[in-house]
């Protein structure tokens, strides 16, 4: 008996240590690809992996990791959130606009967080207790809070060079610029809330088979509105951070089409579309290999137009990849 | 040398699989197996889950490709492995579990997709429909082929894949438990249609677990059992327990087990349901189950008995009745609220509604209890769901190599066993096992039988719903037998007498009045 138990608690270890490994390895499986990008554009120009370039890159990214992080809790339920640009070009808007009250100045940070907040909870509402399919909703809400968003400042850029929160985006912390500590510490409190807490076991439950999840006793609409509510939440922070950058906003330009930036970022990473498979490692990878691209592509001298086609093909063949290399591994 | 021994020797039979192996990186999923079917002979392929069957029939079809030194023969000549599309041509179709229909197409387009008919490059939508009413009526069926597949019975869809098969010529026809979703009539009628099929001189391979299909259907029976092959019984050598010890290699003397003690009408009752009702199929149903009794649901297939299974668990809102828990009256709104009240359900369904089957063991049996075991914070205590499930994995003997690994990777049998030990970590009062034995082998039905005689002892009250009287009849106290959404009427064992399966199927079928 004693035997047994041992040698259960022995191949307990050994799979544990084997299963870890491979979800190291699907979260690290875009390693590779970014690793090769990286070499390749040094290759092509010398001036890629030094401290500047590199600081740019992860700079740039940042914004872009941040949306990804909330989109990777939407596509871990098997949704999608395509109204994350629009949001936090509304969030961006509402940051400035606090900005110049006087007095109040820093308290554009929590208001447009609490914009991207409230905006996100009404996807969530939508979805969880209205049962819209997300897809419909945040289509819907792409185009409305973009409108919300030119609102705001009837159309017009708004300005304030005096922006007193600009330290977010072009100050540093020990050299570390405040945007990427902030989307490192977003990653962070990401992985904490999907692998260290009820709820996120829950997110997984709930994008791997969401009527089990109900038959379990799990409240799925809660989990629902959670997620879109985060999601809202970090395109929110993403609006403050991209405001305080520029020490500006403009309700029309500013977000476009970064919900595909951040979608591309969550499949890059190897969250499955349908839900239920991912990790937000991945997602970091994934932001990575679009700012490494964008940068490279630029350095290397590659004209706007063929840096977009560059980019989309990179895209599908990673995942192509990606998915053959899962297909081999699995046994049927 | 009889006359009919010679004649034996000179039949060519149709199809040969010689030295079968199979592996997947260390895995041996088969090995060494050697199967001969002939024309007009229905061959049974039995074995528990993760026996093999399945494998060997996807090396059949050339889903797979056997290891070299394996062949395949038809009529005596060796073909091409692992090529579905040979294997189709060489007259071999597969009937699988999981109907592989497109419910928003006809019949006919059904039976010809892929392979339309076609005059000058365009589908000859005429010749389609002449064609698939041909083949319909070989099959002595009832429904045109310009019907919609989804409005079909799952019996009369499964007829469609049969045309589909007879479309292409097919002369060994692989059905993977064709009965398993089929009402009796539907049973009785695929078996008529088997018979058809087998006089017009086409093999077929039945995979199956219920014995008595076995009984009524094969002339021959091949078991295998650990990926290997162990005999073939003709049809003059069948017997329950011999089969049974092949398949599991030892012998089962107490299948089913009833230790604990038959109800009397004195135990307290634990659920009291009256006037049950769904708006749509369900009828006032009433009844009451007792402490430390297995009641079982008996009915056909739509009889009503999953409907009112999940009514009572919340899963679906009824639109009157009411519930009495120990007496006492209770609301029950979602499946959350009954959980909390000790009301558990075992889905029949448990790859799409019960498991998660990308998640651990040990997260599957525990994630009804994740928010009770939480630390503070809402942090998860993973020590703590490693001892739940390291202890459900011992009590219930379930066979895995880890709690770590995913529930997607057990076998059928076992996948159950962790759908059931979730269920027993919320401590429920009430236990409503919907078919508890679906798609599950000898070995683990014998153990999940015995797991719920423990839990009937320690006086929990267990509905269990059941479509195999054998079971009912083993394992239960009392029958409720459920006909077009109400219940028909209750079988009990009186002195010395045994549940009646004939009084069971009486009700069930409406033949008495309950």
């Amino acid at each position: 008996m004693t035997d047994k138990a041992t040698e259960m608690s022995a191949g307990d270890q050994a799979v544990g240590r084997r299963r870890r490994l491979r979800t190291a390895f699907a979260a690290l499986g875009m390693l590779p690809v970014l690793i090769l990008l990286a070499a390749g554009f040094q290759f092509m120009n010398p001036r890629f992996l030094t401290e500047t370039n590199l600081l740019i890159v992860t700079q740039q990214s940042s914004i872009n990791i941040v949306l990804a992080a909330g989109m990777t809790f939407v596509i871990l339920t098997g949704g999608i959130d395509l109204s994350v640009g629009s949001i936090l070009a509304a969030s961006a808007m509402v940051a400035v606009m606090v900005s110049l009250v006087p007095e109040w100045g820093m308290l554009g940070v929590p208001a447009a967080i609490l914009v991207g907040l409230g905006f996100g909870v009404i996807n969530g509402l939508l979805i969880a207790y209205i049962k819209l399919p997300p897809f419909i909703v945040t289509l819907g809400s792409l185009t409305a809070v973009r409108g919300v968003a030119r609102l705001l400042g009837q159309d017009t850029t708004v300005f304030n060079s005096d922006l007193p929160f600009d330290f977010i985006g072009n100050g540093s912390l020990f050299d570390i610029p405040w945007l990427v500590i902030i989307a490192l510490s977003v990653v962070v409190l990401s992985w904490l809330v999907l692998k260290r807490t009820v709820l996120g076991t829950w997110i997984y439950a709930v994008g791997g088979n969401a009527e089990a999840a109900r038959l379990t006793g799990i409240k799925v609409p809660l989990v629902l509105l959670f997620v879109y509510g985060v999601s809202g939440l970090l395109a929110g922070l993403g609006g403050a951070m991209s405001a305080a950058r520029l020490y500006a906003a403009n309700g029309l330009q500013l977000g476009q089409s970064y919900e595909l930036d951040a979608i591309a970022a969550v499949i890059l990473g190897g969250t499955s579309f349908v839900g239920g498979v991912g990790s937000i490692w991945g997602t970091l990878i994934g932001g990575l290999i679009i700012a490494v691209l964008s940068n490279g592509l630029i350095l290397a001298g590659v004209s706007d137009i063929w840096q977009y086609i560059i980019k989309g093909l990179v895209i599908i063949v990673a995942v192509a990849l990606d998915r053959y290399r899962l297909q081999a591994g699995a046994r049927t | 040398m009889t006359a009919a021994a010679k004649i034996e020797t000179v039949r060519q039979p149709v199809l040969e699989m010689r030295h079968i192996s199979k592996t997947f990186g260390p895995i041996r999923a088969l090995q060494d197996v050697s199967l001969t079917v002939h024309a007009g002979e229905l061959h049974a392929l039995m074995g528990e889950n993760g026996a093999g069957k399945s494998t060997l029939m996807k090396v059949l079809s050339g889903a797979y490709r056997p290891d070299t030194g394996g062949d395949i023969l038809i009529d005596g000549t060796p073909v091409a492995t692992g090529d579905p599309i040979k294997a189709r041509a060489n007259g071999i179709a597969v009937i699988y579990q999981e109907l592989s229909l497109a419910p928003n197409l006809t019949v006919a387009q059904n039976i010809f997709l892929g392979n339309e008919p076609r005059r000058f490059g365009i589908v000859d939508r005429d010749q389609c429909n002449r064609r698939a009413n041909e083949i319909i009526a070989r099959l002595g069926v009832s429904f045109s082929a310009r019907a919609l597949v989804s409005s079909l019975s799952l019996g009369e869809r499964q007829m469609v894949e049969i045309a589909r098969a007879l479309s292409t010529s097919a002369r060994i026809i692989v059905m993977d438990e064709p009965t398993t979703s089929l009402t009796s009539r539907e049973t009785d009628r695929l078996f008529e249609v088997i018979a058809t099929l087998k006089s017009q001189g086409i093999a077929i391979i039945y995979i199956s677990h219920r014995m008595e299909e076995v009984y009524q259907l094969a002339d021959r029976v091949s078991v295998l059992r650990d990926s290997g092959y162990v005999g073939t019984l003709d049809r003059a050598d069948l017997n329950a327990s011999r089969l049974v010890s092949m398949m599991v290699g030892r012998d089962l003397s107490a299948f089913y087990k009833k230790d604990h003690r038959p109800p009397d009408s004195k135990r307290a009752i634990a659920l009291s349901v009256h006037g049950m009702s769904d708006g749509n199929l369900l009828k006032d149903c009433s009844f009451d189950l007792h402490k430390g009794e297995v009641l079982a649901l008996a009915g056909l297939v739509g009889s009503g008995r999953t409907e009112l299974a999940r009514l009572i668990f919340g899963a679906d809102r009824h639109t009157s009745g009411t519930l009495e828990l120990d007496g006492k009256p209770i609301f029950i709104g979602s499946p959350r609220e009954a959980l909390e009240a000790g009301i558990a359900y075992l889905t029949e369904d448990r790859k799409e509604l019960g498991l998660f089957l990308d998640m651990s063991i040990s997260d599957n049996i525990s994630m009804g209890v994740l928010a009770r075991d939480a630390q503070a914070g809402g942090l998860r205590d993973f020590a703590k769901a490693e001892r739940r499930a390291t202890k459900a994995v011992s009590d219930l003997s379930i066979r895995t190599r880890s709690v770590q690994a995913n529930a997607g990777s057990l076998s059928g049998g076992n996948q159950q066993k962790v759908l059931l030990a979730r269920l027993l970590e919320t401590e429920p009062r009430v236990l409503v096992l919907d078919e508890p034995t679906r798609g599950v082998d000898v070995g683990a039905k014998s153990e999940i039988y015995r797991l719920i005689d423990d839990l009937a002892k320690k006086g929990i009250a267990i509905l269990m719903i059941s479509s195999e009287l054998p079971e009912v009849i083993g394992v239960a106290d009392r029958v409720l037998v459920m006909r077009d959404g109400t219940i028909a009427g209750e079988v009990t064992a009186s002195e010395g007498q045994p549940l009646s399966q004939e009084a069971i199927m009486e009700l069930a079928t409406g033949a008495a009045k309950g």
